[in-house]
């Protein structure tokens, strides 16, 4: 006999989606969408049905379906809606608003792509596209994703453990601390040539771990959402996800991965000090200067009247796998 | 025969102030029936309760400004009927504040009001906007004939407050956002336009408290 013991981050009976609620929303769309057809210029969940009326070419990028372990465990969480977490997000590369890297980032390139493993590791490597794909058995984590704006989703990542690709390379004493850089390409992300589109940041966007919580097993690599290849909003074609810390944290579109002994300075902390820490693990009890972090608004399927606030967990519902690292840390101080 | 109807204007001062006022109601009131018609039914991007936030405390803005730009149209352009729907524009402001605030409170921190009261005290940008919000409520209540005769001079005292206003919504707007501040830089900026227009008279206002 089989005896499964609940831990504390997975999924609960609330989370479990209601299919019927999910199916209805789709038939109420389509049931709507020739009397509105304008009803839908903010990112339509039915866009192929709108092309014919609006002149907008998305989605150009064209993402292949992978194959790797499903998340069985968590398969009960109720998911954020495909369409909404892929047009809703913050990747100022492309631009502030949320809905502008689904709008900027459609023609970006990812394949070539390289990725430098380097630092203080025995071995550096360099992988290439095929190799982000091939070089680890693939498995889907399904994650909550908690964005220090105070909302959250729920997204079913594919991908592995960071741990793998660093073992690869060899893991010495010297290395403290992982930094990881985005791509620096203005010509492909319209906010790296510009300051007023890029919201001010200083490029390429670094972000940055200790040791401990990159080699933990909740922190992946990300190549992959709802069973396909990233599409360039998420990403694509290698992100970080840190499942536990905010989501500024999980950097997109990664090119360069390197041991370092002293603590990298991630670009949000280097732009605003006082608001975004090095750590910035999720937090109930330490606000943002400018709001509260004690709940969050789960985006979920569900339009305005939707209750979905809900309290934030420490370490956004991970504590059990990662409050350990933190032992004697002021994590007020450290926010 | 057709000289008479020459001689007529083809549109009458009431009627011009009627067409005009039907425009501002039909619009206004269509955009706040459409945003919260799709929000409700989830037609509004992934997040619909930030887009109605955002949406109303915009379209409150630009209506702030819009009536700000009546008098310095209607004296340039000598448009009385354009002057006297000036109170309509203003009083939409306050409907859109009014949605803003009640949104904010209903969708974004679903009616938590203790969490509404911390916030209000806690966080600068909005103890601004509710001091916006006390400041647009007593202009809409003392906006009826009747109060603009018992109050007479002091009337004009009391709605100079908009200019006050005009500065406060854009710091409100750019104390909120996380470092994408073009957008409130541009409000600034034509909030200034708008005071320079009445340079003058702010300028006697200055130097009468001073």
């Amino acid at each position: 006999m089989q005896i499964n013991i609940a831990k504390k981050s997975d999924a609960k009976e609330q989370d479990v989606t209601d299919e019927r609620i999910y199916r209805d929303r789709r038939s109420l769309l389509k049931k709507m969408g020739f009397v509105g057809a304008s009803a839908l210029l903010s990112g339509s969940a039915q866009a192929d049905l709108f092309d014919v009326f609006s002149d907008k070419k998305e989605p150009g990028f064209k993402v292949e379906p992978l194959k790797f372990k499903a998340d069985k465990q968590n398969e009960a969480m109720k998911q954020t809606p495909e369409q909404k977490a892929t047009h809703h997000n913050n990747f100022y590369e492309f631009g502030t608003k949320k809905s502008d890297p689904a709008e900027n980032a459609q023609n970006f390139k990812v394949n070539p792509w390289q990725l430098e493993v380097k630092g203080a590791v025995d071995k550096p490597l360099t992988l290439d596209y095929d190799d982000l794909l091939k070089s680890f058995p693939l498995e889907e984590r399904i994650y909550r994703l908690r964005c220090v704006e105070a909302w959250s989703m729920v997204i079913p990542w594919v991908g592995f453990s960071l741990a793998s690709l660093l073992t690869k390379a060899g893991v010495g004493s010297k290395g403290k601390f992982v930094k990881f850089t985005t791509l620096k390409s203005p010509t492909q992300m319209p906010g790296q040539a510009n300051r007023f589109k890029g919201g001010g940041i200083d490029y390429p966007y670094v972000e940055g771990l200790t040791i401990e919580e990159a080699m933990n097993p909740l922190t992946m690599l990300a190549v992959g959402i709802y069973g396909k290849t990233l599409p360039p909003q998420n990403g694509a074609p290698i992100r970080l996800v840190v499942p536990w810390k905010y989501g500024f944290k999980s950097i997109k579109s990664i090119v360069k991965i390197e041991l370092t002994e002293r603590q990298p300075i991630n670009s949000w902390n280097q732009l605003l000090p006082s608001e975004y820490g090095f750590y910035a693990n999720v937090n109930p009890e330490v606000d943002h200067p400018r709001w509260s972090q004690a709940s969050e608004r789960l985006i979920t399927s569900g339009g305005l009247l939707s209750r979905n606030r809900i309290p934030t967990l420490p370490f956004n519902g991970y504590a059990e796998e990662v409050a350990g690292l933190y032992k004697g840390l002021d994590l007020r101080k450290n926010f | 025969m057709t000289t008479d109807l020459m001689k007529k204007p083809l549109l009458t001062m009431s009627r011009k102030i009627l067409l005009f006022k039907a425009f501002v109601h039909i619009s206004a009131l269509w955009i706040v029936i459409d945003l919260y018609y799709k929000a409700i039914n989830d037609l509004l991007g992934s997040d619909p309760v930030k887009e109605v936030i955002h949406s109303t405390g915009i379209g409150g803005l630009n209506l702030l400004l819009i009536t700000l730009a009546v008098s310095p149209l209607a004296k340039k352009f000598k448009l009385s009927w354009l002057m006297r729907s000036r109170r309509l524009l203003g009083l939409y402001a306050f409907l859109y504040a009014c949605l803003h605030l009640v949104s904010y409170a209903a969708f974004e921190l679903q009616w938590d009001l203790s969490l509404l009261t911390s916030e209000i005290i806690k966080r600068p940008y909005i103890t601004v906007g509710m001091v916006v919000f006390s400041l647009l409520l007593m202009l809409a209540v003392t906006s009826p004939d009747y109060c603009k005769r018992k109050l007479g001079k002091r009337w004009q005292k009391l709605h100079n407050y908009n200019y006050l206003i005009i500065l406060l919504v854009p710091t409100h707007f750019y104390w909120s956002v996380k470092s994408d501040v073009l957008e409130p830089l541009i409000y600034f900026f034509m909030a200034f336009v708008m005071l320079y227009f009445r340079r003058d008279k702010i300028k006697q206002m200055l130097r009468k408290t001073n």
